[in-house]
């Protein structure tokens, strides 16, 4: 396992793109990722945020470009890096006849996790889940699922975590609480984490980079107060909705290449 | 990382099996499924050879011949359909992108539905193995040594199958899981397992023989009727199975490829 530099980005795209056939899902785009930072992918359905997500795991093929994660190249030597990252996404389920505590336990021994009795109770403890350990995760409500997503996601204290939609199918409460752990697992563990959502409270509260995408392109990036301010609006429900709508300051053309 | 051979670890391997222990050891009925059907057919094909015997030369000559053939037909079966099945609770399961996102390598998963492949088949077939010396006084484990060549080489014709189909299934979806059923009995008719290969056709016998089964066959009938264990139709499966299993990781690796190439990886399942 190599150290974390503190100069070198967790996360470097360049060029990245995909298409399936006619249709180019996410058309060459460049990022960094600074080591110990939140980012945001932000964008309407089909802006290609959950495209990029699955190329930055290595679970899509992308048709051209680079992608760094911890010093490593994705594309050629992802197994190297796998054991220091994790994610989450509603697209993927765990098995449902497993209880939680036996589809823990297994990706505890997936990533070789010392202590994995332990650690599951830890997480259980931490994530509210305890009294849910031997019920089958099929089960679960949608917000349990979440909530047990996230303890695999974090199972095996990943410096690097994708999560696509984080907090989806939670209550306000709840998800305010999941953000909360997620802002404490960051300052803890120094992680780098790389998120997809539809929540823009969330964003502003979260992250400190922001990459507006649509239909395919990263057409704006910064600070969440740097977005509100450059598009004089109030919040960034209004940016996004500028962006995703091609009204107000969004309608100008020079926009997407001076913010880059 | 601990266990690991050339970046191959035993560990991810015991954690996949886990996996499927939990799965097994908690559902009753996915146990009585891998027995049913093995028993059901031991004890029709039973009787069926209780009333031949009578009938024919050839049953009274060798008794459990049919019985023989059902039993290690049906391993060959089971073997493919157990990996194919492992493979699938992923897939039924939506799993895969959490498993291919782990350090679990395609290789390691291979290797582990490949495995879980021969514990289920044996979970079924030792009980009715035991069924048919009890019921029909025919024990199976009377061809001794033999057995074991006869058994192994049909298990790694399985698993070529198996594996092959596993990789046709993540690449076609869900769509194509029936074949994962059908697969080993495209093989049946010149597999040679109730009559020998020199009934077929001149141009079919030429397909069994280049399929590792037939040699298997045969080799069973010399045992049970000349009481003559064939080596050189040992080492003709073995040769040909070593052959079709690279065919079949090949085939099962250029199409977790593909599936990747097509983004099928994260979010197939029902």
């Amino acid at each position: 396992m190599s150290p974390p530099s503190a100069t070198l980005p967790a996360i470097a795209v360049a060029g990245l793109a995909k298409t399936y056939g006619d249709v180019q899902a996410v058309a060459g785009i460049d990022f960094t990722v600074s080591q110990g930072s939140v980012t945001a992918l932000l964008g309407g359905n089909g802006a290609g945020k959950t495209t990029t997500i699955a190329m930055l795991l290595g679970l899509l093929k992308p048709s051209a470009g680079s992608i760094t994660v911890l010093g490593t190249d994705m594309l050629h030597d992802r197994h190297a890096v796998l054991p220091r990252l994790n994610f989450s996404s509603p697209y993927v389920d765990l098995p449902h006849r497993l209880t939680v505590r036996q589809n823990l336990r297994v990706f505890a021994q997936l990533y070789d996790v010392p202590g994995p009795k332990q650690r599951i109770a830890q997480l259980a403890q931490k994530l509210d889940f305890t009294t849910l350990l031997d019920r089958p995760a099929g089960a679960l409500s949608a917000g349990q699922k979440t909530r047990v997503a996230l303890a695999k996601a974090l199972i095996n204290r990943p410096e690097l975590l994708l999560l696509d939609e984080p907090t989806a199918s939670l209550d306000p409460d709840t998800a305010d609480w999941v953000r909360g752990l997620l802002e404490d697992y960051r300052a803890e563990r120094g992680a780098t984490i790389l998120l997809a959502s539809h929540n823009m409270a969330e964003v502003e509260r979260l992250c400190d980079q922001v990459l507006m995408m649509k239909q395919g392109r990263i057409v704006d990036r910064g600070t969440p107060t740097e977005l509100i301010e450059r598009y004089g609006r109030d919040n960034l429900e209004e940016v996004f909705l500028d962006i995703a709508r091609g009204r107000g300051k969004a309608a100008q053309p020079a926009q997407a290449e001076t913010a880059a | 990382m601990s266990g690991e051979i050339f970046g191959f670890s035993a560990n991810r391997i015991g954690a996949m099996l886990r996996r499927h222990a939990y799965l097994l050891t908690g559902s009753w009925a996915r146990i009585i499924d891998i027995i049913y059907w093995p028993a059901v057919q031991m004890i029709m094909w039973g009787f069926l050879t209780q009333f031949l015997a009578g009938k024919t030369s050839y049953v009274a000559q060798a008794f459990g011949i049919l019985l023989a053939g059902l039993m290690l037909w049906d391993s060959l079966f089971r073997v493919q359909l157990s990996v194919a099945i492992s493979f699938l609770e992923e897939m039924w399961s939506r799993n895969l992108g959490n498993l291919f996102v782990s350090p679990l390598r395609p290789s390691e998963f291979a290797a582990s539905v490949l495995l879980m492949g021969v514990i289920r088949t044996l979970l079924g077939m030792i009980p009715v193995s035991l069924m048919a010396w009890l019921f029909f006084d025919f024990s199976i484990y009377s061809m001794g040594f033999a057995l074991a060549g006869f058994f192994a080489n049909l298990v790694l014709f399985g698993w070529a199958i198996g594996i092959a189909v596993c990789g046709l299934v993540m690449r076609y979806g869900l769509g194509a899981e029936n074949i994962a059923w059908a697969a080993t009995f495209l093989f049946l008719p010149v597999a040679a397992v109730y009559y020998p290969v020199t009934v077929l056709p001149v141009w079919l016998q030429a397909v069994a023989w280049s399929l590792p089964p037939a040699y298997v066959f045969e080799g069973m009938r010399a045992l049970l009727i000349d009481g003559a264990f064939r080596g050189d139709l040992m080492l003709g499966a073995l040769g040909l199975n070593i052959l079709y299993l690279g065919l079949g990781f090949a085939a099962f690796l250029g199409w977790f490829e593909a599936s990747r190439r097509r983004g099928q990886l994260l979010g197939q399942g029902e």
